[in-house]
């Protein structure tokens, strides 16, 4: 896309809002945030994120998408990763490393249990989805 | 299979020592003998926080926040809340005093945090702009741009209260007004992302996490105060945040939310990334201006201020990353949503990166008025290994400490002022009853002598001067005298530096002198370190009557200054010893004492 006017970028907001709302019915509708601040890396977070690769191509995952994000702040329990999928509540999990992430695949995306141990609190809401735009 | 509910119980050590354990163990046997063994499933988690409230358990996906739970209590939350569907409402957190909550008006939330600077980190991704912009982000910029002069953006950052989140406070819609009326044939706006601190990485962070709402500021104050250019100057030690911030304004150019006519307004503006090399001086915003143009990076007197002559001789907005990451929600929420959160003279919230020995260390962003007590015992989760909590320096090398006897004490710009210490830019270093506040005063001064630029003399000669005062008192060397001397510098550093950085140098002793004068007399007259810290005033010896002569301390010591026969008692032979403390930790029956 090229420069935008207001309008267009008004447009692109709305697509793009709705985009993450629809996640639900979309082909790619789980997913998995990996916390990749410097902070994350430094404890292993790259790690995580290629066994999250590699074991969900082990199982064929192709509505699975994995991305990045920054840091949660969670830094006693680095690294951080955060699953939304259907029908299952948001959870972020800590201390993920590489075993974990497999875990993670296993149980909660295909097995839709929650890995024991490893399940840490949102430190806060969210004021912009739920600040009443 | 699929659960319908969730239950997690809190892991944290706080809640295991009020039997969280026996919780979790009678919420699994209820479910069991309930059979709903296949409706539930039971967790135990990471540290929620709030640890005074414990023990705690949450309840998915209704979101129930149970405190003060009793084991007793599992079978009650099993019949109620999950085969009949109903929250037991005596175990419900109370959330009526948050004072976060006050902002969000339908909403009650039990998390002691809220998230404004922070917003969108770890949300989104930081390399993609659209997904910034599903989060309302270039809203603010396209309101702006089409319904805003800028009298319209001053008016309403000085209803939000906004002031400098870089330490001093300076309140952010003077300083843009103040060279918005400048008369000037260039302006430019600064993002000082040189952020130095010792345990500091709040500024990192949200530039790694969230690098287009910097962007989006420095537009908006470009705006108003007729700037068409900006600099950020970031240390190259952060090559993530650079690099993300590469990608970011590559992706705002893209979209035209950089570069000529923005959004169609007929606006321009573009900016431009200056390395630093590291020097805590540069943060100092006329060090950082010189830095930025080439020069060394040396502060030169004030006035004339940035705003009047900044980088190249002209009129300029220096702001840090924090400052600039809350201007964006300040225009699309308004400044009176912001000025609902906060303290009378201090609004919006702060973050603070938590370390030293603190169980949940992270960056937290808080509320202003928020007390230490909850950021070290709500949110941090209290001292490592059940110790004391002794104080918290916050500040870094310009601030002081703060006690346990003020830890209640609300955290805004004039409290902490009151106390000695300042807001600083959020580093928040937590120190417990191991720590030798001596010590403590010694490493920051040892920093800043170290990073003084050497221009003036006051800060060049009374740092070293001090510093050598303090190195004499911590190897016990010092008199009574230098107590004296030390102020009497301190007076002078802080009335006659040329900057900031010598004039806040001896923040750290005079603090710790004012809170902690026992043990500066401790190392003075008794020659003693009471935490045990200082090497050259800590002996270790051997309690012949506890020694069973086994033989561990001699095998580990590194300079085999330990001797015996077996099974019989062993010396240290004190000439030799270089106090490493390696045979007080490995002895396993306690008979290396420590003095």
């Amino acid at each position: 896309m090229g420069k935008l006017t207001l309008e267009e970028l008004k447009k692109l907001r709305e697509s793009k809002q709705k985009e993450m709302s629809l996640r639900d019915t979309s082909d790619k509708n789980v997913h998995i945030i990996i916390g990749m601040g410097t902070c994350g890396i430094a404890a292993g977070a790259k790690d995580a994120y290629s066994a999250f690769v590699d074991e969900l191509a082990a199982h064929n995952l192709g509505n699975v998408t994995v991305k990045q994000t920054g840091c949660m702040g969670l830094c006693h329990a680095e690294p951080t990763v955060e699953v939304i999928m259907p029908e299952m509540p948001r959870i972020i999990y800590g201390n993920v490393n590489a075993q974990v992430a497999r875990d993670i695949v296993r149980k909660h995306v295909l097995g839709k249990i929650l890995v024991n141990d490893h399940v840490f609190d949102r430190p806060a809401i969210d004021i912009v989805e739920g600040g009443g735009n | 299979m699929n659960f319908k509910q969730y239950i997690l119980v809190c892991g944290g050590t706080g809640c295991e020592s009020s039997k969280s354990d026996e919780i979790y163990r009678n919420l699994l046997s209820a479910a069991e003998s309930k059979d709903v063994k296949s409706d539930v499933q039971i967790l135990k988690t990471g540290c929620f926080g709030l640890c005074e409230k414990g023990p705690i358990v949450k309840v998915l996906p209704d979101e129930s926040f149970y405190v003060h739970v009793k084991p007793e209590d599992a079978t009650e939350i099993i019949e109620e809340h999950v085969i009949k569907g109903r929250e037991v409402k005596r175990l419900l957190y109370d959330t009526s005093d948050s004072k976060a909550n006050k902002a969000m008006e339908n909403l009650d939330f039990y998390q002691k945090q809220f998230r404004i600077v922070l917003r969108n980190c770890g949300v989104i991704n930081p390399e993609d702009i659209d997904e910034y912009i599903a989060r309302d982000g270039y809203a603010a910029l396209s309101k702006v741009l089409s319904e805003m002069t800028p009298d319209d953006v001053i008016a309403e950052l000085k209803i939000s209260g906004l002031r400098g989140r870089g330490g001093a406070g300076f309140p952010t819609w003077l300083k843009w007004n103040l060279t918005k009326e400048v008369e000037s044939d260039q302006k430019y706006v600064v993002c000082n992302a040189d952020e130095g601190d010792p345990g500091a990485y709040m500024d990192r962070s949200t530039l790694e996490g969230d690098p287009h709402s910097l962007i989006e500021a420095m537009a908006i104050a470009a705006y108003t105060i007729g700037a068409d250019y900006g600099y950020i100057y970031i240390r190259a030690e952060y090559p993530l945040a650079i690099n993300r911030l590469k990608i970011a304004m590559e992706q705002a150019r893209g979209y035209g939310l950089l570069g000529k006519d923005i959004l169609g307004s007929g606006f321009n503006f573009d900016l431009e990334i200056r390395l630093g090399a590291g020097a805590f001086v540069c943060g100092e915003e006329t060090a950082l201006i010189a830095s930025l143009e080439g020069e060394r990076g040396m502060p030169r007197p004030r006035p004339p201020f940035p705003s009047v002559k900044g980088v190249f001789g002209k009129p300029t907005v220096i702001n840090n990353v924090e400052t600039w990451a809350n201007v964006p929600v300040i225009l699309h929420k308004g400044g009176k949503w912001f000025a609902s959160i906060g303290t009378e003279d201090s609004k919006g919230t702060k973050v603070f990166a938590l370390t030293g020995k603190i169980n949940n260390s992270g960056l937290v962003e808080v509320p202003m008025g928020t007390t230490l007590r909850e950021i070290v015992y709500d949110i941090g989760g209290g001292i490592k290994d059940g110790k004391k909590f002794k104080a918290v320096q916050t500040g870094g090398p310009s601030g002081g400490v703060i006690t346990a006897d003020y830890i209640d004490t609300p955290i805004d710009y004039a409290s902490l002022q009151k106390l000695g210490s300042i807001m600083g830019s959020g580093g928040m270093i937590i120190m417990d009853e191991d720590d030798c506040m001596v010590d403590v005063a010694k490493f920051y001064l040892d920093f800043t002598v170290d990073e003084s630029c050497g221009k003036c003399a006051p800060c060049r000669v009374g740092g070293k001067t001090m510093l050598h005062l303090l190195e004499g008192i911590t190897k016990g060397k010092g008199t009574m005298d230098d107590i004296e001397k030390m102020k009497k510098i301190a007076l002078g550093m802080s009335k006659a530096s040329l900057c900031g950085l010598g004039q806040t140098a001896p923040n750290p002793v005079l603090s710790t002198l004012r809170y902690f004068e026992d043990e500066y007399l401790a190392h003075i007259q008794e020659k003693r370190c009471p935490a045990g810290k200082c090497k050259d005033l800590t002996v270790y010896e051997i309690i012949s009557d506890k020694c069973i002569g086994c033989g561990l301390c001699a095998r580990r010591c590194p300079v085999s200054c330990i001797s015996g026969e077996k099974r019989q008692p062993h010396v240290i032979d004190q000439e030799k010893c270089i106090k490493c403390g390696e045979c007080y930790s490995v002895c396993k029956f306690e008979a290396v004492s420590k003095k």
